[in-house]
């Protein structure tokens, strides 16, 4: 076994040697423009372009001219929100999201309220799903989308995408879904779900960085989009620049890849998924697993460990790439927004780790870590003040702490 | 982040790590900082009759940095008279570690826990002393 063993697979995914194989013609040999309509370099390059379509397509139930290539699933959100907000501008100006969406989706959102949108963040229930009654009491007429993502990218947990995609037809309002933590890990599929448009990236399923897509329903109803770069009119008009040829490519083939190895591979990260929690639930008192069990991606885990700051515990299996909710991780200083939004305290958010699982994960891996963890929590709660209080019988919530002033 | 070799060294091996008796008259408690903010420390002095702080154990909830600045706080308390103590100043403990600005919070809680636990032992000794005086 290798070390540092790599469990940050919400974060990217390392790229399947199969896809890179797919890739490399195209940075060579194939490398011609795939708008290039009169000599062979541009034809093999647009047949590469469109099988990938295809295989994306596939992916989803889409389809192939509904996928518009992007640089990925940043860019994606930004279109999705920003180009229906432009283009239905005159029907309305409120948008829905959620509060514990990407910062792709939040960010892009507060832009717009300063162009004149009005939006909802809806919070979530405790177990991190959205409460159905509550979406669609907050659509309104003025309402013209609703983006919700479709899988947490640090709880894992699931979404009810297609009653939300419901929900929205009944309204006729559209439905965006960021979906890159889900697409190629559990079945997604643009029509049972009712999805008008939906984003995705290659590196989270073991693909390529730097290339993604955003899927743009062509039929009932037909979604259109005022496109946010203007140049040759690539991609339908929605998205102009050359394309990406090697990167598409590969991306195809990772989709192609997680089409037909998700059945196998989502029950094989499941078991050891459910492994490490029984490891650590067992052998620890005082652990709380964040959001729902039973909605939740097969690769994802995302615990507290009570009384053990996030980062003392990743110092201390240093040998194990995961990240953590806790504050001191973050540039911002903050802990979890995802986890504040589910009502964690920001005592337990502080001490969340996520695991994520993926397809090079290996048992071995799995038990290694499950030992790390439960080492390094026991002697880090020697250390810790807090757990002593706490095994004392104090109740924290009620103790004058001295540095309210934070 | 990259930790500096001595903030891993506390972290890997802390010293004066436990607790000592709260109700002991000798002994000084601080703790400062709150679970909220991801930083609790507590820091125990016991001080010896000439005024000598001779034991000095902590517990740290919070990250790497928190637990090497009280770690080493407590390796410098000990040998020191309680007025030495107070002029351990968290800029010490910085340049000590190699502490990067945004763990700098870390070492003034260090600073803030050691001026707590002196406090506590002070405030101790002052409710003390009418008593062991009339005895003597």
């Amino acid at each position: 076994m290798k070390t540092p063993i790599y469990l940050d697979n919400h974060a990217t995914t390392p790229m399947d040697p199969r896809v890179l194989d797919a890739m490399l013609p195209y940075f060579t040999e194939k490398f011609g423009n795939a708008a290039s309509r009169n000599h062979s370099f541009g034809w093999e390059a647009e047949k590469g372009v469109d099988e990938a379509r295809a295989r994306i397509a596939g992916l989803i139930g889409a389809n192939p001219k509904e996928i518009i290539f992007t640089s990925g699933a940043t860019e994606s959100n930004n279109l999705a929100i920003k180009g229906v907000a432009e283009m239905y501008a005159e029907r309305g100006n409120h948008i829905i999201t959620a509060a514990t969406e990407h910062k792709a989706v939040l960010d892009t959102c507060k832009k717009l309220e300063k162009h004149g949108c009005r939006v909802s963040y809806l919070p979530l229930k405790n177990d991190g799903l959205l409460d159905l009654d509550m979406l669609r009491e907050a659509i309104t007429d003025k309402t013209i989308l609703v983006s919700i993502m479709y899988a947490n990218n640090e709880i894992g947990v699931i979404q009810p995408v297609a009653e939300i995609g419901k929900i929205c037809k009944e309204k006729g309002v559209l439905f965006h879904s960021d979906a890159v933590q889900a697409v190629g890990k559990v079945p997604v599929n643009v029509i049972k779900d009712n999805i008008d448009l939906m984003s995705l990236t290659a590196h989270k399923l073991y693909g390529p960085k730097g290339v993604g897509a955003l899927y743009v329903r062509r039929k009932s109803p037909r979604v259109q989009l005022t496109a946010q770069m203007d140049g040759g009119g690539h991609e339908r008009g929605m998205r102009s620049g050359t394309l990406n040829v090697p990167g598409i490519v590969g991306f195809g083939e990772a989709a192609a890849l997680a089409h037909r190895e998700m059945p196998e591979e989502s029950q094989r990260l499941r078991h050891l998924r459910d492994k490490l929690r029984n490891k650590l639930e067992s052998e620890l008192d005082e652990v709380f697993i964040n959001g729902t069990m039973e909605h939740r991606l097969p690769h994802n885990l995302n615990i507290s460990f009570a009384y053990v700051e996030g980062e003392s515990l990743l110092m201390g299996i240093n040998d194990v790439a995961v990240s953590s909710g806790s504050a001191c991780t973050s540039a911002t200083l903050e802990p979890s927004y995802v986890l504040k939004a589910l009502g964690v305290g920001d005592d337990l958010a502080h001490t969340s780790i996520r695991f994520g699982l993926g397809r090079f994960t290996t048992e071995e891996e799995i038990d290694y870590v499950g030992n790390r963890v439960v080492e390094v929590v026991r002697k880090l709660r020697e250390l810790s003040p807090l757990y002593e209080m706490a095994k004392e019988g104090v109740d924290l919530t009620k103790v004058q702490w001295a540095a309210e002033a934070h | 982040m990259a930790y500096s070799n001595k903030v891993l060294d506390h972290y890997n091996n802390p010293r004066n790590v436990g607790s000592l008796d709260k109700s002991d008259p000798n002994v000084g408690t601080g703790m400062v900082g709150a679970p909220e903010c991801g930083d609790v420390m507590k820091l125990q002095v016991k001080v010896d009759e000439d005024g000598v702080i001779h034991e000095a154990k902590f517990k740290t909830f919070g990250c790497g940095s928190a637990i090497a600045s009280s770690s080493l706080a407590t390796e410098w308390l000990k040998g020191k008279t309680v007025d030495e103590a107070l002029k351990i100043k968290n800029t010490d403990i910085v340049n000590e570690l190699s502490l990067p600005p945004v763990k700098i919070h870390c070492s003034v809680l260090a600073e803030d826990a050691i001026k707590a636990a002196i406090a506590d032992y002070k405030k101790k000794q002052e409710t003390r002393k009418p008593v062991t005086e009339s005895v003597a």
